[in-house]
């Protein structure tokens, strides 16, 4: 198990597909809306070595009730900007696509939280501010204090992701077992 | 669970048992759910999928502590009511489940989820035009049961109108709806499936079928649950053994030219709860 500290630097570059980590510092939610508006209207925190998480938490009176992470998939698109930025991790769950891959690659990595584990991940944080309340509870950038998080690396800085890999041995047992070509396989 | 109701019309217990399913059903996963999570957590080789799991029945285990939401998306309230012969089916029966709704997401609290299609504007509240989701059968007694789901597996459901030819393709397109899918709906997943109604019936059937017991599966739900866990997409897409924990399926009889086939897949945190309504 490696510990991590935010802000982060270099020693992300170090890690590979599969390693255990656990992370500690400010973090950064931020989903659909959150991105769009940050690309029209900048980022309003410092992204340099920055961790933004794919999460909209359930907040109470100003505590965090639940927050686990939300797919990441759906920000496929709207990624490179945080990375061009300086941002050096993502934590979300489900993987991201190619053009994140290769957005990542020399300079961050995608660490991927147990999905559903809303209730545990409160335990870790504390809830600190928040920008664009106007985008509502879910789509807001709530700026979070973890404590050893525990994560898991799927895609690294050189290329490696666990999800790609799964989904290429997936494929692979699914055009054996129904014997069809794998041209027509999605 | 019973309902005592504090207010003794119809709308008011069924409030009162709304409220109380919602709460139930946000916090605490059903023990036949639980049984099939350890299970696996016990079966499963693949060190990386050995701590999901393990993360995950924590995370069971501290929301109960907490009394907190298990995950943060609470879903959109789905709904089904028996009502008995002697109580005729109003709108203040529906008024009384949206009354219920309204109250689970501000006490619980649940995430505000319900937003206009088009614009996104949020309702606030998690009732709208459509919302919550009401579905009634005559029954024995007066019973609220909920279904609260999640968009991230709710997203990756499926539906086909397959050739009456292709009955046998039918564990292949479930399969094939998981391998689309990946890790997006948080794996390990129970999966409802519909065979058989008509295009809109196929896909109530494939939700419905989440309403019933995980603990057992016949043979023909076993062989297509095997067939999806062959594909290693593990918990969370990850990999490992552990993709689909059920597989549960419900039938109806369909047109002689048509097979429908629905998917409508669910997260672990398959949280259902009854309540019924003390009279």
């Amino acid at each position: 198990m490696i510990d991590l500290t935010t802000p982060l630097g270099d020693e992300v570059l170090d890690l590979r597909a599969g390693d255990r980590v656990t992370l500690t510092g400010t973090i950064y939610t931020a989903r659909d809306e959150a991105h769009m508006r940050m690309m029209e209207e900048g980022i309003p925190f410092d992204p340099e070595g920055a961790v933004v998480y794919h999460c909209g938490p359930v907040v109470q009176e100003g505590r965090l009730v639940v927050a686990g992470p939300t797919t990441s998939a759906r920000m496929n698109a709207l990624t490179g900007f945080l990375i061009d930025a300086g941002v050096s991790a993502i934590i979300g769950k489900g993987g991201m696509g190619r053009e994140v891959v290769e957005d990542l690659r020399g300079r961050a990595v995608y660490l991927a939280f147990t999905g559903g584990c809303a209730a545990l991940a409160a335990a870790r944080m504390t809830l600190r501010g928040v920008y664009f309340e106007d985008l509502g509870m879910a789509e807001a950038v709530w700026i979070i204090e973890a404590d050893h998080l525990p994560l898991t690396v799927g895609i690294d800085a050189h290329g490696g992701d666990i999800f790609s890999a799964v989904h290429e041995k997936a494929k692979t047992q699914f055009y054996q077992r129904f014997n069809i070509h794998q041209d027509n396989v999605p | 669970m019973m309902a005592n109701p504090a207010d003794s019309t119809l709308s008011g217990s069924l409030a009162d048992a709304t409220e109380m399913a919602l709460t139930e059903a946000s916090i605490r996963l059903p023990s036949d759910v639980l049984a099939v999570l350890t299970r696996a957590a016990a079966a499963e080789r693949d060190e990386i999928a050995r701590s999901e799991l393990a993360t995950i029945l924590e995370n069971i285990a501290l929301a109960e502590e907490r009394q907190v939401p298990i995950c943060q998306d609470t879903g959109v309230p789905v709904v089904y009511i028996t009502l008995p012969p002697d109580i005729p089916l109003t709108p203040e029966l529906f008024d009384g489940v949206r009354e219920g709704v309204r109250r689970a997401t501000a006490a619980v609290p649940l995430r505000p989820n319900v937003v206009d299609p088009i614009t996104r504007r949020n309702t606030g509240d998690n009732t709208g035009v459509g919302m919550p989701a009401v579905h009634v059968t005559p029954g024995e007694r007066l019973a609220v049961t909920v279904l609260p789901k999640g968009a991230g597996s709710e997203n990756a459901s499926r539906i086909g109108m397959l050739l009456p030819s292709q009955a046998g393709d039918i564990p292949k397109f479930v399969a094939e709806t998981m391998l689309i899918a990946g890790g997006r709906p948080c794996p390990p997943v129970i999966l409802g499936v519909g065979i058989g109604g008509t295009f809109d019936a196929v896909a109530a059937l494939a939700k419905e079928a989440l309403l019933l017991p995980v603990d057992t599966m016949d043979d023909y739900e076993q062989a297509i649950c095997d067939a999806v866990n062959a594909l290693g997409i593990g918990p969370m897409g990850l990999g490992g053994d552990t993709t689909a924990l059920a597989v549960k399926v419900k039938r109806a009889d369909c047109h002689t030219a048509s097979l429908p086939v629905a998917v409508n897949v669910q997260c672990w945190a398959c949280r259902r709860a009854t309540v019924e309504v003390r009279r």
